[in-house]
């Protein structure tokens, strides 16, 4: 009986952490561009510093008409929201918020390796959702979103698996576990080149060309409304969080900091993964898009050179300190 | 790739099971009945994938079936495995299918010509290599049980010893297979372009 709650109770937390952090992030994003670019709108709902903004927008969604093109693929195009946003969830089950089994959903032996997975299942959402339309601007959505899975899949995994080279396991406790504040210069390219590569398969600015709003309309979401685009842009930000939690743990220490000892350890993880939201939110403000050449050129000629050149490195050291 | 691995699995499984019987067909354990059903499952969308008319739905079946692969991995506790299944199979090979299946403009309802007078040959082809597979298959494993109390055994540590110890060669081979495989996609397309400067 015993187990069974504290099964229940994780996944009831897991669940409450997924459907909260991502609209904090959310709600933080309009905040920090409305400072940033001097915008006057998102201060204004509900008076003190525009708080309501977030509610009056939930409000918005839920009221919208649910709308399916009549020559869309009907099942498909429902489906494709779900498909995007529940790898997501199960990506938080596995992330280790603190030290020992308890501050974990679920630990995963392979918990690299299924990260990573999950991740890219996510990616066929938007691909049903870019096809299933029947729409140009959607189809070429979905095309670039493809071409940009395919070309920073490869970094993501080569860096991450640098880590794991480092720690001599790929379970994202024993990575925590064999931490050492010398891993960060150790590991910095490709804890760069991860963060990188993960912004990409996000979609996030400035690597949003799949769904360039000024010219592609929104790409693979062009034909969505109400909740269902809602969903696209929730797991949009679950992927911030889920980005974020995951460059902590693999390269920033998670539950690892400089003072406060073992009982603030989720402290250190939730701080430092907001100081990254903060960061992808920053860049979203600060860089132009990058067109679609220039994209490919970063992931195949930037990324996977500096990628294997850190998997060199942290051969080397390992070898050389064992 | 699926043979493979399967038969990395049942060699670790051969190698740490226990040689006392094991238990019998008629009282299946609830890992079993799973396996069973998920096999099932799988079986039907690999059905599916290749006798429907609709393009795309048969790459998004196929994500189905490999999908359900993964998961009769990970109740043979090939944890390893099923992830890199899923990382490989439904997140690069279905991904550059639909995306080709997109560049090709795959229309939205059935595709007239997406039937070929093969499909006799086909048939029989896939029952042929079926069978032998099955058969291979049953005649390697008929006696062996995966202890699923014990420690894992297909475990990332496991297989990665398994792998490197034992079977270094032919990963090497395989490797310089792969390489083979990418010289030649670059020959390839080299070719192609040249071709369009000279017009």
């Amino acid at each position: 009986m015993n187990d069974v709650l504290d099964v229940a109770l994780r996944l009831v937390i897991v669940f409450a952490v997924f459907m909260v952090v991502p609209l904090v992030v959310g709600q933080a994003e309009h905040k920090v561009m409305g400072h940033m670019q001097g915008r006057l709108g998102p201060m204004h709902a509900g008076g003190f510093h525009g708080w309501a903004q977030l509610v009056a927008d939930g409000v918005k969604f839920a009221q919208k008409e649910d709308v399916v093109p009549a020559n869309a693929d009907r099942r498909i195009f429902q489906l494709a929201p779900a498909v995007s946003l529940l790898p997501y969830l199960l990506v938080v089950l596995v992330i280790p918020v603190g030290r020992g089994e308890g501050a974990v959903g679920q630990a995963v032996d392979a918990g690299v390796f299924f990260v990573l997975a999950v991740m890219g299942v996510g990616v066929l959402g938007s691909l049903m959702a870019g096809w299933a339309s029947a729409n140009k601007f959607s189809l070429l959505g979905g095309l670039r979103t493809a071409a940009q899975l395919l070309a920073y899949e490869l970094p993501m995994l080569l860096a991450a698996a640098s880590v794991a080279m480092a720690a001599g396991t790929v379970s994202l406790h024993g990575i925590l576990d064999a931490f050492q504040w010398w891993w960060l210069p150790w590991q910095i390219v490709g804890a760069l080149v991860f963060f990188v590569a993960g912004l990409a398969e996000l979609q996030r600015p400035p690597f949003d060309m799949p769904v360039a709003d000024s010219e592609i309309i929104f790409g693979a979401y062009t034909e969505y409304t109400g909740l269902r685009f809602a969903l696209f842009l929730l797991a949009e930000y679950a992927g911030i969080v889920v980005l974020c939690g995951l460059t902590t743990v693999l390269f920033l220490g998670g539950w690892h900091g400089p003072f406060g000892g073992d009982g603030a350890g989720w402290v250190w993880t939730l701080l430092k993964t907001a100081v990254l939201a903060f960061v992808v939110i920053w860049l979203r403000v600060s860089y132009p898009r990058l067109r679609e050449d220039q994209l490919q050129k970063l992931a195949w000629t930037v990324l996977i050179p500096l990628a294997l050149a850190q998997i060199a490195l942290t051969g080397i050291v390992k070898v050389a300190i064992s | 790739m699926n043979g493979a691995a399967t038969t990395l699995i049942s060699a670790t499984a051969t190698a740490t099971a226990p040689e006392a019987a094991g238990p019998g067909f008629l009282s299946p354990a609830g890992v079993e009945i799973a396996f069973v059903l998920v096999g099932l499952v799988t079986l039907g969308a690999a059905l599916v994938t290749v006798t429907t008319r609709q393009l795309v739905h048969a790459a998004l079946w196929l994500v189905v079936a490999l999908g359900g692969l993964a998961v009769e991995y990970l109740l043979l506790t090939a944890e390893f495995i099923a992830w890199v299944q899923v990382l490989i199979y439904v997140g690069s090979v279905v991904v550059l299918l639909l995306f080709g299946l997109m560049l090709t403009k795959a229309p939205i309802g059935r595709s007239p010509d997406a039937d070929s007078g093969n499909r006799p040959a086909a048939l029989a082809v896939a029952a042929v290599s079926a069978v032998c597979l099955v058969w291979v298959v049953v005649d390697a494993f008929r006696t062996t049980w995966i202890d699923l109390d014990g420690p894992a055994q297909g475990s990332t540590e496991v297989s990665g010893q398994f792998l490197f110890r034992n079977w270094v060669l032919p990963f090497e081979a395989l490797s310089v297979l792969l390489l083979a495989a990418l010289v030649g996609a670059i020959v390839l397309s080299r070719k192609n372009s040249g071709d369009k400067e000279q017009r």
